[in-house]
């Protein structure tokens, strides 16, 4: 099945893919209220929850170019410095574009 | 673990609201240079300047965004894009689920209300928040409003400045949502057990998007993370 992509039709396939994200929105608190919350699945959650954000940024620095990775490595000592977020992404964004100035 | 705290209402305090409103707009600022190339994107590929802007403001996750643009031609195939926009955006269930503790405490209309502006910049703020013991779902709330404003201004203006604004690789603006994550992840706790679980997580996700379909590598990792939690419980119940 395909969506042909007329003025009618591009309104549909976004409304498809808003209504999907949303139900991502709304889908954990839904899921959640028939999981009882006990020790174990709360350590679960917790576990799982900061693992989303290494997930995410893993692969980045796999995936990405050198300045993707001297970015990530930037932020990672900065913050381990400092403990401060706003001065690790500043040192990030740096490292990327001095790094691609000069490769 | 105390019933009080536990069981009582949460409350959302509006002036809290709009601290978090102002506090995140240096991220919301990157959030809108994304939008100007999402904007750009969008055009190039063949959506009218109100199409792009109908899907920021209503889809609003950029991921999914650029990867439903590389769907894009005389027709777009349904259950690839279903399956593509579930994959990228599935992230968004495990965030809701680690908010439960605080969300089942609303009344179930504020909190859906709520997570409709759920996305990572303001998850991650009020997640945190919560490891650290403060209760601040007020973040997801101001914060979230404060992304998609961004994020809605900038696929405008993208829409319309077009090529103007350059070559944001350049200056290494692409890296500002990895950045702010890896910060997010690294200011929480970092114990034994959750530098474990984020070892295998990270090596998870690697090999899953190395090996597995694309777009699966992030729930394969979090799940993998997760599990660590389910065998190494955590010293003691999550109190305030």
């Amino acid at each position: 099945m395909a969506i042909e992509t007329t003025p009618l039709g591009i309104v549909l396939i976004i409304l498809v893919m808003g209504l999907v994200t949303l139900l991502t929105r709304l889908g954990g608190a839904l899921l959640m209220a028939y999981v009882p919350l006990n020790r174990r699945v709360e350590s679960f959650i917790s576990a799982m929850a900061s693992s989303v954000l290494i997930a995410i940024v893993v692969p980045m620095a796999f995936a990405g170019d050198l300045g993707a990775r001297a970015a990530l490595l930037a932020t990672l000592v900065v913050m381990l410095i400092t403990g401060r977020a706003l001065p690790a992404i500043a040192a990030g964004l740096a490292a990327a574009a001095m790094v691609r100035q000069l490769f | 673990m105390s019933v009080d705290a536990e069981n009582s209402p949460y409350q959302l305090e509006s002036r809290q609201v709009t601290r978090e409103f102002v506090r995140i707009l240096p991220i919301a600022l990157f959030v809108a240079i994304f939008g100007v190339a999402f904007g750009l994107a969008a055009v190039q590929t063949g959506l009218g300047p109100w199409q792009a802007t109908l899907m920021s403001a209503t889809v609003f996750a950029g991921a999914a965004q650029f990867a439903g643009l590389g769907l894009w031609g005389a027709e777009v195939a349904l259950i690839p894009l279903m399956a593509i926009t579930l994959a990228i955006n599935s992230r968004h269930i495990l965030m809701g689920a680690a908010l439960y503790p605080m969300l089942r405490r609303l009344p179930p209309g504020r909190r859906y209300g709520l997570l409709v502006w759920l996305t990572d910049a303001n998850w991650a703020r009020s997640y945190q928040q919560y490891q650290g013991g403060r209760e601040n779902l007020e973040a997801i709330l101001g914060g979230g409003l404060a992304l998609w404003l961004a994020w809605v201004a900038g696929t405008l203006a993208g829409v319309h400045l077009g090529g103007r604004l350059g070559n944001p690789q350049a200056w290494g603006l692409d890296m500002v949502l990895g950045c702010f994550l890896l910060a997010m992840a690294l200011g929480g706790v970092r114990s034994r057990r959750i530098l474990l679980a984020w070892a295998v997580a990270g090596t998870a996700a690697v090999l899953a998007w190395r090996w597995l379909p694309p777009h699966t590598h992030v729930i394969v990792g979090a799940l993998a993370g997760g599990l660590v939690g389910l065998f190494w419980l955590e010293k003691s119940p999550h109190g305030h």
